[in-house]
């Protein structure tokens, strides 16, 4: 598996903070995924033995814990908040805008690999619903002409980019 | 519009004021770090006495009181306590941490800092929701901004006393805000919740070493119950509902918001109507959920009848509850997260409860049978009658379901996923008698809620 320098860096230096290592297992699995986008067989097997696990105690919480992707998410994830106070202020009505601007399914990927899409469990930012989260920034009271005004900005990220994107990892 | 009353921020001091920064220099400009200053030197039982006396009670949804947990750590095992701050904000309606996160971090750390030396523990950790990243990185800059200033790390301020700080990040999982199931997802498994004898986290809990379990809002409060003396904070608020509570109201009112007040010393009709601004335009206020979506719903224009303490009773109308820990649970229902949902009369309460019955069948860890089972058949019972399937006997059998879950397992999620229908019944049975009828008055407007 090929991991960037900095990543093993930040992984030697992440185990430090347990006095017992298997603790380290989410941040593994977050530097991880923050590198090369999910988490494959290759990678479960790589944490178990950074770790001096079997592979299965890795697998059991790779697919426990709804944020490691076994499969390669879009180049931009999207995730719209579900749950109830945003579905008061139109949660659903957003989660169909943004499906309609990249002709996706929920937890599908665009054919070009660009853009997924999740309907996620409460985000907690109630109070400024209906959220979306798209990679690591909060978009807060969005509405209809929002959610097309955040897609038109993805698609123009997109076809700025020189280089076509490569293949899904 | 009856004037709004006045807010008490302790602990939102500096939420959203102009200028006011996440960095060590802001928060030191403002006093930061004195109280940890002038504590270091006092010995930690004298401190926790302080919080003891406080009355502080958890902010997390438990309400339990601070001072009794820190009381039953386990200090003669000669295992090492830890310390973990429960920033898992993940109770539906509940976004009050966020702001504490990501605008005073330092406060923190601080009253973690307290915290610390008021235990004898070396070692604390910060479980935060993986859906914060942001607000983990914010937190990993300020504990090393701290470090680096001598209030966290080896000798902190010259007592020779240590202790690190780390940020760990979850990783979407709702049942790691229960304490157990986070102190196994911070071992590195799977979030189920341990079984209660004998992994009571004061004796047994993270490696199996006394640990402390306390919610972001509650540490902060620590800060300032140290800095005022535990007497003096426990005269803000009402008796045996000290301090002040943030209030996170979202959904179906005109200003939505997180509001500081003193425990008690606001009622529900005031903090929706007056603060809040009511109901959108056109529409009434019908249904409220008090404390994060585990907790009991309550209608609009419902009346209470209360004991009194000499034995009498009194009745309360739903709006003059006043919105502390004991009188809402006087009326069934709790203050849990201070996280309050508000639903207008544009509402199908069918539609709504099968949103929330989605939420807790894919948050259930899935350990224990009833939570597992009975969260999905809820789920899957609400949403095939707003598909248009229902059956006669729906209403019946989702009260039967929800009745074999509570008691039966391991962690308080088996209640928690079991009163939104209870209640919901309860109080708006003939919406579910009668569903099809009932839609028929909903505004053509109204939002598909699941």
């Amino acid at each position: 598996m090929n991991l960037k320098p900095e990543t093993l860096l930040r992984i030697d230096e992440v185990i430090t903070h347990y006095p017992v290592r298997r603790s380290a297992m989410l941040p593994l699995l977050h530097l991880i995924q923050e590198d090369i986008g999910h988490i494959p067989d290759e990678a479960i097997e790589w944490v178990a033995a950074r770790l001096g696990l079997q592979p299965v105690n890795v697998y059991e919480v790779v697919t426990f814990y709804p944020m490691f992707k076994r499969r390669p998410v879009g180049r931009r994830h999207i995730k719209v908040c579900r749950t109830l106070s945003c579905a008061l202020m139109g949660g659903y009505k957003i989660c169909g805008t943004f499906q309609k601007e990249f002709g996706v399914g929920l937890d599908e990927v665009t054919p070009d690999g660009e853009v997924s899409i999740e309907f996620v469990e409460c985000l907690a930012s109630c109070g400024t619903a209906p959220v979306v989260m798209i990679d690591d920034d909060l978009h807060e009271n969005v509405t209809p002409e929002k959610a097309r005004a955040l897609a038109a900005q993805i698609k123009a990220g997109a076809a700025s980019r020189p280089a076509p994107p490569p293949a899904a990892v | 519009m009856p004037d709004a009353p006045q807010q008490r921020r302790i602990i939102f001091q500096h939420i959203d004021e102009p200028g006011y920064t996440p960095g060590i220099d802001c928060y030191l400009r403002h006093g930061g770090y004195e109280t940890l200053r002038r504590a270091v030197t006092r010995p930690p039982a004298e401190l926790r006495d302080e919080v003891k006396k406080s009355g502080l009670r958890g902010r997390g949804g438990a309400g339990f009181p601070c001072g009794v947990k820190w009381g039953l750590v386990d200090r003669k095992s000669g295992k090492p306590i830890y310390l973990i701050v429960n920033a898992d904000e993940s109770e539906p309606g509940t976004f009050k941490d966020r702001y504490i996160i990501h605008q005073d971090p330092h406060q923190l750390i601080e009253g973690v800092m307290l915290s610390c030396f008021a235990n004898d523990v070396k070692q604390a950790y910060i479980y935060i929701r993986g859906e914060m990243p942001r607000g983990a990185r914010i937190l990993e800059n300020a504990i090393a901004e701290a470090r680096a200033k001598n209030f966290a790390g080896p000798d902190i301020l010259g007592t020779g006393r240590s202790c690190e700080i780390h940020v760990h990040r979850g990783a979407g999982a709702y049942i790691c805000g229960e304490e157990t199931g986070l102190i196994e997802s911070l071992e590195g498994k799977r979030a189920n919740p341990r079984i209660k004898p004998p992994y009571f986290p004061a004796v047994l809990g993270l490696y199996q070493c006394p640990t402390i379990v306390n919610n972001v809002e509650t540490l902060c409060h620590v800060k300032h119950i140290i800095a005022m003396g535990g007497a003096e904070y426990a005269k803000i608020g009402t008796p045996n509902n000290t301090g002040t509570r943030i209030f996170g109201v979202s959904g179906h009112v005109r200003r939505p918001g997180a509001y500081e007040y003193e425990c008690g010393k606001i009622t529900l009709g005031r903090l929706l109507y007056d603060v809040c601004g009511g109901p959108l335009p056109g529409r009434e206020l019908k249904a409220v959920i008090p404390g994060g979506s585990s907790a009991k719903v309550l209608r609009f224009g419902e009346k209470f009848t209360l004991k009194n303490k000499d034995g009498s009773t009194r009745e309360l109308a739903m709006e003059d509850i006043p919105l502390d820990f004991d009188t809402l649970a006087a009326c069934g229902t709790m203050g849990g997260s201070g996280g309050l949902i508000v639903m207008d009369d544009s509402v199908s309460m069918v539609e709504a409860l099968a949103n929330i019955n989605a939420f807790y069948a894919h948050e259930s860890c899935g350990q224990c049978t009833p939570c597992r089972e009975g969260s999905l058949w809820m789920k899957k019972i609400t949403a095939r009658m707003v598909r248009g399937a229902a059956r006669p006997e729906d209403a019946a059998l989702l009260k039967s379901v929800a009745a074999q879950i509570p008691g039966r397992t391991i962690c308080a999620m088996g209640e928690g996923c079991a009163w939104p229908t209870q209640s919901f019944l309860a109080k708006f049975g003939a919406e579910f008698e009668n569903y099809y009828e009932t839609r028929q008055n909903r505004p053509a407007d109204a939002l598909p809620l699941i």
